[in-house]
């Protein structure tokens, strides 16, 4: 069987690591179409793991599939600003050309079609991976073209015949992917020149340095916020003989994108960023952890990253300081949101499933592979390389007391102008929409579902620390859409990237959504809406990581701002509806016992 | 005033929460005095014949009989309570819900190993209650007022629950009790 033979050979291509076996199932997956369990078997039992922690990986993640997933494997975007640009339809097309449903393949095994997660281009939906290949903007008779390229078994990189802008023309990148950069601001989207932050950082003493970035009062851009100085500082002050510095570019948070459009333009500020940071806290490794979704720009990344070894920016002898290495090496997701969870991240870097650690010890005390690591959002390492270059004071000038710097902001949805905004932190949402051209939204979400539903009346609201925090995930809702729909949306989600861990957070949130449903369908109460706020109370406190502890946020924050749409969806002449159906349950089982309801049983 | 009275049932259970009333000891005995019991296993009264106070319901609905029980329940009682995980949330003879019924059905009654090969049969009589589709939680069938949790409750909770219902007040429920781990 040459099945064996390709195995063998993947197997030997990592060196039987253990710790590289997320790349092991890649290449299988990739080779055959799907991971089968007789490779299951054979990958167990040449790294010395057992079957259970190789199949533990080869179902966590969404770019993995323990049946074919076709030759060509669509995987269409279905986030709730897919479904605005027209994804309903899009679907339909590709079910009738390609004649298969979603979540299956094709008999013949040469096309499957799959759902799955924001894959970062809400800016240009609809949007599908196929084969490695991102296609944006999808009509109806493109996806007819596609569809009969692939009965025609051609490469789907042909069907690239117009690039986007920027390095999306370069020869290692050649996608159709447009940066949809409208606004460029001072500290990530300026012009960099290679060499300015780290010949500068390295004639400093490392504890300068992070004196520096705690003088600028960055924060992290990744979400949390958390003083990035300061964790510099904690992991210095780990002890042991090696420390980490990783980039967290997994960019999983429904409606970001921001984070590809610096890795497609501004890739040399990010990895010198990682230098600094390296610099700082005494790291000689640094990871790139780059989400599946991303891989069509590994290849330019591994130039730029060449490039600047040449440069000696990094590699040895880095910054021009003898003696200073610091390298930097890519590790690919495979289709995970969870994975952008910092102890996820690690534990996927690791080679295995990417489920959150308990917390403490922190990463910058126990990181990758039990080494202090610093975990750093994208934006952050920029504005790191930025403020050694320009200076801790110049920095503050921008933004506001609590929020120093910019932020960019990954605007989608409802709006004329969708794409990338570097703004100063402190500006309303009301000044945003109005530069976006979505002045007449009813909603805005901000931070993607786990972040907050601001409505209309409180767009005077302002992106920074001290009111909105956001990675940068900004959705525009028009007038015309069912925030229900947002909402259900948002739950799906969830429910879908739950690592199923903790209780609380994978059955919690489908029981939220299930409530959801009853009061969609006209069958709610009032006792039904504070259910919905106790259960996802619960939810968030007691789950272990940010996933859970965020996930209840769609329903929590509308049933806050939005309060009179729920109250004008439930009934108020009674305070309990029942959606059980006697007959209905019964009728699976009398189909089998022939027996049948009898007069008592109705009521 | 005249007693409060108490029904109780055991649904799809293990009679384990009727145990843990049970495990209240010698305040059986003060309890007894401060309620009547009505419709309930304890004393084996079938059949409601008046509004009872408070109902205790241990297990969640699997078949026509169950959600019959509970239904009437609901009727006769002025405050239903579910008490223990498999009233709350199915508990686990909910482990079936992700299983069609006809293949639990034939599982256990024709595939399964300990079946006498000359008795292959699904039983089909009539009389027998007829199996839901999945195990339902209480709540989900009948207004529930009050939830009791714990696989069982200790007898620390249900004294407590039952005294606060009793006597009208809040309930304390201090973290021990609500503790599982
Ligand atoms: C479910 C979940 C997903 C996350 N996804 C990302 C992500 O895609 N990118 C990111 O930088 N941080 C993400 N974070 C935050 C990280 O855990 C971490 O706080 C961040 O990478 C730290 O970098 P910073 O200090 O530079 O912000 C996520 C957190 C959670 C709980």
């Amino acid at each position: 069987m040459p099945k064996q033979g390709i195995i063998k050979t993947i197997l030997a291509r990592h060196k039987k690591d253990k710790s590289r076996l997320i790349e092991i199932v890649r290449d299988v997956q990739s080779a055959l179409g799907w991971v089968p369990p007789a490779a299951v078997a054979e990958i167990a039992e040449a790294l010395n793991v057992s079957k259970v922690d190789v199949e533990g990986v080869a179902t966590f993640y969404h770019f993995f599939s323990g049946a074919p997933a076709g030759r060509y494997a669509v995987y269409l975007n279905d986030n709730f600003v897919a479904g605005m640009k027209g994804r309903a339809e899009i679907a339909a097309a590709f079910e009738k050309e390609a004649k298969c449903r979603f979540g299956e393949t094709t008999a013949d095994g040469l096309i499957g079609l799959h759902a799955t997660s924001c894959i970062g281009m809400n800016d240009q939906e609809p949007s599908a991976i196929i084969n490695g290949v991102v296609f944006t903007k999808l009509t109806k008779a493109k996806v007819k073209q596609i569809v009969a390229a692939m009965k025609a078994g051609r490469d789907m990189a042909r069907l690239v015949t117009t690039c986007g802008d920027g390095a999306n023309q370069s020869k290692l990148v050649r996608a159709m992917v447009t940066n949809n950069i409208r606004k460029k601001g001072p500290v990530i989207l300026a012009p960099f020149k290679p060499g300015e932050a780290i010949r500068r950082a390295v004639t400093w003493t490392p504890e300068d340095v992070i004196a520096e970035i705690k003088r600028s009062n960055l924060l992290g851009r990744g979400g949390a916020g958390f003083p990035t100085g300061l964790k510099w500082d904690f992991c210095v002050q780990s002890q042991a003989d090696r420390h980490y510095v990783v980039c967290n570019a997994d960019e999983g948070e429904p409606g970001t994108f921001k984070d590809r459009v610096i890795l497609t333009e501004q890739a040399h500020l990010l990895f010198e960023g990682m230098a600094v940071a390296g610099y700082a806290v005494g790291a000689k490794e640094g990871i790139l952890y780059l989400r599946a979704e991303y891989a069509y720009l590994k290849n330019h990344l591994e130039h730029v990253l060449e490039a600047l070894r040449k440069k000696a920016i990094i590699g040895r002898n880095a910054g021009g300081k003898k003696g200073f290495i610091f390298d930097i090496e890519i590790k690919m997701g495979a289709g995970a949101y969870i994975c952008g969870e910092e102890s996820a991240l690690l534990e996927s870097a690791e080679g295995k499933r990417g489920e959150p650690r308990d917390r403490p010890p922190f990463p910058v005390t126990y990181g990758y592979l039990g080494y202090p690591t610093t975990v750093n959002n994208i934006e952050t390492l920029c504005a790191a390389a930025r403020i050694l270059a320009k200076g801790a004071g110049w920095f503050k000038t921008l933004g506001t007391a609590k929020s120093a710097g910019t932020k960019l902001l990954s605007v989608s949805g409802d709006c004329r102008k969708p794409g990338v905004y570097e703004v100063e932190f402190g500006l309303s949402l009301q000044k945003l929409l109005e530069m976006v051209g979505g002045r007449d939204a009813q909603a805005v979400q901000v931070g993607g579902p786990s972040g907050t539903c601001v409505s209309r009346g409180q767009f005077e609201r302002r992106i920074g620390f001290e009111d909105l925090p956001t990675g940068g995930s900004i959705i525009v809702i028009g007038p015309h859409r069912d925030m229900f729909d947002v909402v259900h949306n948002f739950m799906d989600f969830f429910i879908e990237e739950s690592c199923g861990w903790c209780a609380p957070c994978r059955v919690g949130n489908s029981l939220l959504k299930r409530k959801l449903e009853k009061i969609m369908s006209g069958k709610g109460t009032i006792r039904d809406l504070s259910d919905l706020e106790s259960w996802g109370r619960i939810i968030k406190t007691m789950s272990r990581c940010g996933l859970g502890q965020t996930s209840p946020n769609p329903i929590l924050t509308t049933l806050q701002n939005f309060r009179h749409l729920y109250e004008s969806k439930v009934r108020h002449d009674t305070d309990f509806v029942t959606e059980f159906d006697l007959k209905a349950a019964v009728h699976a089982a009398s189909g089998v016992t022939g027996q049948k309801l009898t007069e008592a049983h109705h009521e | 005033m005249s007693k409060p009275i108490i029904a109780t049932a055991s649904l799809a259970g293990c009679f384990g929460c009727h145990m843990s009333v049970l495990d209240i000891d010698d305040r059986i005995l003060t309890l007894i005095d401060l309620v009547e019991f009505h419709k309930s296993p304890i004393d084996d009264i079938k059949t409601f014949s008046k509004i009872c106070d408070v109902g205790l319901i241990e297990g969640g609905c699997c078949n026509s009989e169950n959600v019959e029980t509970l239904r009437e329940f609901r009727k006769n009682c002025k405050v239903l309570v579910s008490v223990g995980e498999c009233a709350i949330m199915g508990g686990l003879p909910a482990m079936r819900n992700g299983i069609p019924v006809k293949d639990c059905l034939e599982e256990a009654y024709l595939h399964c190993p300990t079946v006498d090969p000359a008795d292959r049969m699904i039983p089909n009589d009539p009389e027998l209650p007829i199996i839901l589709d999945k195990v339902y939680p209480c709540h989900e069938v009948v207004k529930i007022d009050a939830f009791l949790p714990g696989c069982p409750p200790s007898a620390e909770l249900i004294w407590k629950a039952l005294v606060a219902l009793v006597e009208g007040k809040p309930l304390d429920l201090t973290y021990d009790l609500v503790k599982f781990d």
